[in-house]
């Protein structure tokens, strides 16, 4: 549902505007605003405590907003019934399976809840657990257990799916795998709404991310560009030649020295190259090698944690 | 608890569905029980056991009174146990099973689901009305087999019924006292503190007829009593008429109500400990 200001290229599958969530005197959530289309793989962001699975939860359902509008699959989740939640799959940040039961009777008996659910062996391929579907769900692995959550939150076959955190406390094999599964639901068509507070994970999965802090969205973009990490100066690290001073360098690169890092000069260079070249050329011309030479963008990492610093949010 | 949502629907296109999807939850709730070791164990073992140790230990004195007359103490604990086996299939292990479910978020994940909340709950209680049953058969099978106790005939049908009635009585009194308990940890604690006591002195433990006329008062206050009492007026085969004690199971019938309602006020799909 494509608001007037709308002009978007696809359906229009969650719509936030101006969400406000409170606990008590509590504003957990100030101000949000979210627009995410059909197929979009989108990860939101955020330090514990910044009101990303309030968010999520509202979203879902489960809470109650102070104001603000919310529309998710066309329906205001509040007031949304069994039809509604046929065509969703939620993933919950903290939650068990069914402890006594098989892999494979957790998901018949989730089947049974759906008017049109996915065959339990598909789903159970689909997650990588076709070899465990025996396994009493209370004694799998930690990785196993989530990949049964979130196969029981795909056995309806949803249009839309929610990933509260799905690979915390995760060994990074295990992350690698969930990483894979979630990317495989990209070729069945379904929106993925994920949170996260590993930037990486984010980085491999999303198409398009938003970064919450203090209730409020911070920044929000693809991966690549967030914050205008693409447009933003660049890093140089060096150690000078021995025998070399500072000051016997050429004036660009000498200008563009922000500090030290041990041994190491540090320039910013907003244009990496005009640095780069006069830093080249001088160090040829003295038969210097500058062995550990680094340039880097700040990672997506950086600009988080630049974001999601106490004191950049105002309060 | 919130609607189903969409127009209202005739309600009996809504009770198919409904009864369906109850019977679909009670077949798994009922495997999840049989498979785990402490439901088997406090459910099925525990009343047996009881039978047994009771039996052994009181069944040489005297005979107890009961109204009409007198059975062999030995018989006697057959419809106290049972009340015991009710208690532990629906109370008991219900309070658990639902504070486990919501604490480690498998309500909550059921919530996110097409399921209505009817379909979960009259899952659960059928699978406590049917263990309920399955425990009153094995300890009347045992009391015949060991104890010669007598299996009721004509008085059968206020059997079964007082099990059924009193297991869904205890059912809503589960889901009420498992809305106040916020701790896992804290479920089985809780409900035998709560119950313990209350199979002293109501007959259960130590048949009623020696306990202190103001203590059995105070037990009348409360369900166990009234359980306790009606099982014995459909066991007992002094009495005469069909055997539903019906001042018991009118108070029975109240506590029940007044469980659902504190269930339906303060029931949660969440989990209460964050």
């Amino acid at each position: 549902m494509a608001g007037p200001d709308g002009a978007v290229n696809g359906e229009v599958v969650i719509d936030v505007s101006d969400l406000h969530v409170h606990y008590g005197p509590l504003e957990a959530v100030r101000g949000v605003d979210l627009r995410i289309e059909r197929g979009e793989v989108f990860a939101f962001l955020g330090p514990n405590g910044a009101g990303k699975t309030t968010t999520v939860e509202t979203l879902e359902g489960y809470r109650r907003r102070s104001a603000g509008q919310v529309t998710v699959l066309g329906v205001d989740p509040q007031h949304a019934g069994s039809s509604w939640r046929a065509r969703i799959g939620v993933v919950l940040q903290e939650s068990e399976p069914e402890r006594d039961l098989t892999v494979s009777e957790c998901l018949q008996l989730y089947a049974g809840y759906y008017p049109a659910p996915r065959s339990v062996e598909e789903t159970l391929a689909l997650v990588g657990l076709a070899d465990r579907a025996g396994a009493i769900a209370g004694r799998l692995s930690g990785g196993q257990r989530r990949r049964l959550e979130v196969a029981l939150a795909l056995i309806g076959d949803p249009e839309l799916l929610f990933l509260d955190e799905p690979t915390t406390g995760f060994d990074p094999s295990a992350r690698r795998a969930a990483w894979d599964m979630i990317s495989g639901l990209r070729s069945l068509g379904v929106t993925v709404f994920l949170t996260t507070h590993y930037m990486d994970e984010a980085e491999h999965l999303a198409d398009r991310v938003a970064v919450i802090a203090d209730g409020r969205i911070v920044a929000e973009g693809t991966p690549g560009t967030l914050a205008g990490r693409e447009r933003a100066a660049a890093e140089i690290r060096f150690s000078l030649p021995a025998a070399m001073a500072r000051e016997d360098l050429p004036v660009e690169v000498e200008k563009a020295v922000t500090g030290r890092n041990g041994d190491q000069l540090v320039l910013s260079a907003p244009v990496p190259l005009a640095v780069l070249g006069p830093l080249v050329r001088w160090a040829e011309e003295r038969g210097a090698d500058l062995a550990d030479l680094e340039v880097r963008r700040p990672s997506l990492e950086d600009v988080y944690l630049a974001l999601t610093a106490p004191d950049a949010t105002g309060s | 608890m919130a609607s189903s949502g969409g127009p209202v629907a005739a309600p009996t296109r809504r009770f198919w569905p409904f009864l369906r999807l109850s019977l679909h939850q009670f077949r798994f709730d009922l495997k999840a029980f049989f498979r785990n070791r402490q439901s088997r164990f406090f459910t099925l073992a525990l009343p047996v056991l009881f039978l047994v140790i009771f039996s052994s230990v009181f069944g040489g004195l005297r005979p107890v009174k009961v109204p009409g007359g007198t059975i062999p103490a030995k018989e006697y604990y057959v419809p106290g146990l049972i009340a015991l086996g009710i208690i532990a299939a629906s109370f008991v292990n219900l309070v658990i099973s639902v504070t486990v479910q919501r604490e480690t978020g498998v309500l909550k994940r059921r919530r996110a689901t097409p399921v209505a909340a009817a379909s979960i709950i009259a899952g659960r209680a059928l699978t406590a009305v049917v263990t309920a049953l399955l425990i009153t058969g094995v300890l009347l099978g045992i009391g015949w087999a060991f104890y010669r106790a007598h299996v009721p005939a004509r008085t059968a049908p206020a059997l079964v019924a007082t099990v059924a009635l009193g297991a869904v009585v205890f059912c809503c009194l589960g889901y009420a006292l498992a809305s106040v308990i916020r701790n896992e940890d804290a479920a089985q604690p809780i409900t035998q503190a709560v119950i313990l006591p209350l199979y002293f002195i109501s007959g259960v433990f130590v048949p009623a007829s020696i306990i202190p006329p103001w203590l059995l008062d105070v037990a009348k206050i409360f369900p166990v009593r009234h359980l306790a009492a009606a099982l014995l007026s459909a066991y007992n085969p002094h009495t005469t008429g069909a055997g539903f004690a019906g001042g018991d199971l009118l108070v029975l019938v109240l506590w029940g109500v007044g469980g659902l309602v504190v269930a339906l006020l303060r029931f949660s799909w969440l989990p209460l400990r964050r």
